[in-house]
């Protein structure tokens, strides 16, 4: 019963003697309820095999510890600990989920089995090409290999690993993929102030934040996308997952062309203003403006101070247009080293205001002002990561392997809670496996209910499911559609 | 018990409209009538024609296919290209208007419905050519699109019957703001332009250029689009078209194999469409004589092309280079003789803060993978890439922040071009005031010539007075790695003189 596939159910939907125009709303509550069945049907199965008996634990040979034995977990322990990491793939990791997510249906379908998986090993050998049937076998594999982290790319017309028999012939093609954005915190260097390369704080996670406020509204307004994931990347960015269909079998044109859409700081480290825009500015960027305003005073002039010695000043000033009004700001700065940006910000229009020159441009002030406001806080992408139909990308929840951070979904409607250094790590997160105290009267309780990544996952878990209702509904529907020719046949 | 309808027709006496079947049905003749100038080659011409006729059309067509190609290469803008077109569409392609009182009307049209569909057969065989094909005939009808006559194209986009929505009155209301702000930069008439536009909504995929420009107002998945912004609109439906013609044609090519009139003809036409490309092989440009090791780097940086030794100053001030900087500046050594054993010593000198093993692990591939030592089977065969072009750095991949390849005289804003250049010793007032100009009209070689010349105007000089100068050493550098061979070669003329003759060729 747990794995009987849903068709069937929909068939008994169609096949039952309601009047016409009723079947289909019929079909979705007989469906509905009886796929809660199948899933609950799926847990219970899966708390059976969860040890692997059979398998040699081929890592854990040297370690002390007998492996999926309880283990004392300090802080000491590296998250690439092997078996650390095991246990988080073992106990931990929403294989399901992910497989949902993945294949859109209950049952393994191609969307799924012909995705390609990408293993980075611990001898940082990186496999590519890998595919699997079901959720178990690709469980299985990590287990096996326990790769430091692997990556999730299109879904192809083939099976990848078969892709040797179709050499070079069109046969062998990317179909879909997720429509990806990759924001990463060292492409602020240059406006950031608090930390640099591979560090971040909470006060320059900001720049995320207005990011990912920035591209997701104009994915769902402006593209119509609904599904769409953003997920912490582990470290110091954020990764978008843009799961509509639509969005899925686009080919790489249109995934450039919504890249250069969302693409407005260009220029290299040489080219000064990176910020050009043309005026009017398009609704886009100026409903762009408006969310980014706010965090501009705040969260770039009060907290990063970005020009606040007589170097960084000098940037700003390369950005004004008016070389009188450069000169006498430049003399104002000179004489009160030190003053904060926000006083800076300020001083521009009070400068311009007192300056009576005839010929001043309030209008080209006031461009290149909006133009220094976007530079400092418009979403800067990694467009590569979008551009392209094979690009691959890591897998939510994967542990990052420096930080042992978690990959976890960032909940877009609480975005400003979310700090990415309170995420949970393998480390704590075995600890509170070991620390959890059985409840006896609640029965069978899933390992990752125990631990703080619980909301992370049950936040996955309903993105997956309205995708996969969406999916639903679209392919009921046209099932319900193709009915129509046949039975005029008759 | 069989139910009978005796409505319907019998299945084998049915009409076939399945396309698939249709595409190897005989062709059945047609009279073919051009009631337009331009033509989306929708049906195949079905007359006949003479064998010399079928050569002549096709070379007269790829002739013009060749030349746009090569403007799209020189990044010329379209009404350059127009421009540029102008004289040889009038000698090889002519195509008069309806208005035009001209008696070969009929001719015109039909040898460029004729001529399409001959290089359609010949360069749908493979994916590349057919995606050259694609892109040059594309720019064709652009080019024709644009030239029309207001009315005749009116007429002939109306005949297209593409469904474009109208937007409802009150989304017009509602949106209102949102469409002036992306129909304003028309020019002194916006507004009263404005209140009379007519707007059509379509889905954004089918307008992409005007969605990455952001020159449309986008909600839920559909593009808002004035009329005059139609011709992007019906240009991207003539691409797709063809794309997908091009891969029936493909589909049905081999049929053709028996045909011993054509085939040979086809094959020629195909083989003389290579590109005019700049494929540098490795060997050419390498210098000899020259000590291209990775201890002489900082003495031969004086030989680089600005946009090759700005990269090579910021690597040894910051120990680090991006990634698209490294490939571009690794391939160029690679042009100019620098073997895999001494770039990948270059490299790890050049980073000179990481551990060996870092390096090892995060940067070594990749220069191996650029020499061809690793990788894929047409990878290592073809021994890895060709060094960039000034073309290819100019239109691909710009410069992200932090990022420090590209062109200098592209990339860089003026002040910190010019700083560059004083600072390689550069300060020449009308030099620097020339490069400015050249900047901004977009002529970025032109800039980066004038510095080559400035920069070895005492060699040139003597060269000239000399006459070892050949008529090709005298050609506007186009590559990296010329500009290098050049100045080298430049630089010690004297000294190979003593040694007997002087290298100079091309």
């Amino acid at each position: 019963m747990a794995n009987a596939p849903p068709t069937t159910i929909l068939d008994e939907g169609v096949a039952s003697d309601e009047p016409v125009g009723s079947p289909e709303i019929k079909v979705k509550e007989v469906s509905e309820v009886k796929l809660e069945d199948i899933f609950a049907g799926v847990d219970s199965d899966e708390d059976d095999d969860e040890e692997f008996p059979g398998r040699p634990e081929r890592v854990d040979r040297d370690q002390s510890n007998s492996p999926g034995s309880p283990r004392e977990v300090g802080s000491s322990v590296k998250a690439s600990d092997p078996a650390l990491m095991r246990s988080f793939y073992q106990r931990l990791f929403p294989w399901r989920y992910l497989f949902q997510w993945l294949n859109h249906s209950p049952t393994p379908t191609d969307d799924f089995k012909h995705r390609e998986f990408a293993f980075t090993l611990r001898n940082d050998a990186y496999l590519r090409y890998q595919a699997f049937a079901s959720s178990d076998l690709l469980r299985k594999d990590v287990l096996r290999l326990m790769p430091s982290r692997f990556e999730i790319g299109p879904v192809y017309s083939a099976n990848p690993r078969d892709r040797k028999m179709f050499q070079g012939s069109a046969a062998f093609r990317p179909l879909s993929k997720e429509l990806c954005f990759d924001i990463d915190l060292t492409d602020y260097d240059d406006v950031r102030t608090c930390c640099g390369k591979a560090n971040i704080c909470n006060k320059c996670w900001q720049f995320i934040t207005m990011a990912i406020k920035v591209v997701d509204v104009a994915l769902r307004d402006d593209f119509g996308f609904k599904h769409i994931l953003w997920v912490y990347s582990g470290r110091r960015g954020a990764h978008a997952w843009v799961c509509d269909k639509k969005a899925r079998t686009m080919d790489d044109l249109k995934r450039r062309v919504i890249a250069g859409y969302l693409e407005v700081v260009r220029g290299g480290a040489q080219s000064g203003k990176k910020v050009n825009l043309r005026r009017p500015l398009h609704p886009h960027l100026t409903r762009s403006l408006d969310i980014l305003k706010a965090h501009f005073q705040d969260d770039v002039l009060e907290a990063q101070d970005p020009w606040r010695s007589p170097e960084q000043s000098e940037k700003l000033l390369q950005l004004l247009p008016d070389k009188e009004l450069i000169e006498s700001l430049r003399k104002k700065w000179d004489s009160s080293p030190e003053r904060a940006s926000t006083s800076k910000w300020a001083d521009i229009d009070a400068v311009a205001k007192a300056s009576t020159s005839k010929n001043f441009d309030s209008k080209a002030l006031l461009d290149a002002k909006q133009d220094i406001v976007l530079e400092y806080t418009y979403p800067r992408l990694d467009i590569e990561v979008s551009k392209k139909l094979n690009h691959l990308l890591k897998s939510p929840f994967v542990v990052h392997p420096g930080t042992g951070r978690v990959c976890v979904p960032i909940d877009t409607r609480s975005l400003e809670d979310f700090d990415p250094l309170g995420v949970p790590t393998v480390q704590s997160l075995i600890r509170e496996i070991d620390a959890w105290t059985e409840d006896s009267d609640k029965q069978s309780q899933q390992d990752w209910e125990k631990t703080s990544l619980k909301p992370y996952i049950d936040c996955f878990r309903s993105f997956v499911m309205t995708l996969m209702k969406d999916e639903r509904d679209v392919r009921v529907k046209r099932e319900h559609d193709e009915d129509q020719p046949d039975s005029l046949e008759f | 018990m069989k139910r009978q309808d005796f409505n319907r027709i019998d299945a084998k006496r049915r009409n076939v409209v399945d396309h698939r079947k249709k595409q190897f049905a005989d062709p059945t003749y047609k009279e073919a009538q051009y009631p337009h100038r331009l033509n989306f080659y929708a049906t195949p011409p079905t007359a006949d024609i003479t064998l010399e006729q079928f050569e002549q059309w096709a070379i007269d067509r790829l002739r013009i296919l060749a030349e746009l190609e090569a403007c799209s290469f020189r990044n010329k803008t379209l009404s350059e290209t127009a421009l540029h077109m102008k004289p040889l569409l009038d000698k090889y392609m002519p195509l008069d208007a309806n208005s035009s009182s001209s008696t070969q009307l009929v001719a015109q049209r039909q040898k460029d419905h004729y001529s399409h569909f001959i290089l359609r057969l010949a360069f749908s065989s493979t994916e590349d050519l057919r995606r050259r094909f694609s892109r040059v005939e594309t720019m064709l009808f652009r080019l024709r699109l644009s030239a029309d006559d207001m009315r005749e194209r009116a007429a002939f986009v109306q005949g297209l019957n593409l469904d474009w929505d109208p937007v409802p009155e009150d989304e017009l209301r509602q949106f209102a703001a949102e469409l002036a702000a992306v129909s304003f930069g028309y020019g002194k008439k916006a507004q009263q332009a404005r209140d009379e536009e007519t707007w059509c909504k379509v889905d954004w995929g089918r307008v992409p250029d005007l969605v990455e420009s952001r020159r449309v107002f986008l909600r839920a998945g559909k593009a808002y689009v004035p009329f005059r912004e139609q011709q992007s609109m019906v240009v991207a439906e003539f691409t797709t078209r063809l794309e997908r013609a091009l891969e029936l044609t493909a589909r049905a090519l081999p049929r053709l194999d028996e045909d011993d009139r054509l085939t040979p003809i086809l094959n020629h036409l195909s083989k003389n469409f290579v590109a005019p490309d700049s494929n540098y092989s490795g060997g050419s440009t390498a210098v000899e004589g020259a000590e291209i090791t990775a201890r002489n780097m900082d003495n031969l940086v004086q030989h680089f092309p600005m946009c090759m030794s700005s990269m090579h100053r910021i690597l040894r001030r910051d120990a680090k280079l991006k990634h698209f900087g490294r490939l571009q500046y690794s391939l160029f050594l690679k042009g100019i003789g620098l073997s895999l054993e001494e770039c990948l010593l270059f490299w790890r000198q050049g980073f000179s803060k990481l551990t060996d093993d870092e390096f090892n692990k995060e940067y070594r591939y990749n220069v191996r993978h650029v020499y061809g030592d690793v990788g894929g089977d047409s990878n290592r065969r073809g021994g890895g890439y060709s060094p960039y072009s000034c073309q290819k750095i100019l239109t691909e991949h710009p410069p992200g922040p932090g990022e420090t390849h590209g062109c200098p005289y592209r990339h860089f804003n003026m002040e910190n071009l010019t700083s560059l250049l004083q600072s390689s010793g550069i300060s020449d007032r009308a030099v620097l005031q020339g490069v400015k100009e050249d900047k901004d009209n977009q002529k970025f070689h032109m800039a980066c010539n004038r510095v080559f010349e400035h920069v070895h105007k005492t060699e040139l000089k003597r060269a000239r007075d000399d006459g070892v100068l050949t008529a090709s050493q005298l050609e506007t550098i186009v590559h990296p790695n010329e500009y290098f061979k050049r100045s080298y070669l430049l630089k010690h003329m004297g000294k190979q003189q003593s040694g007997g003759d002087v290298k100079m060729d091309g």
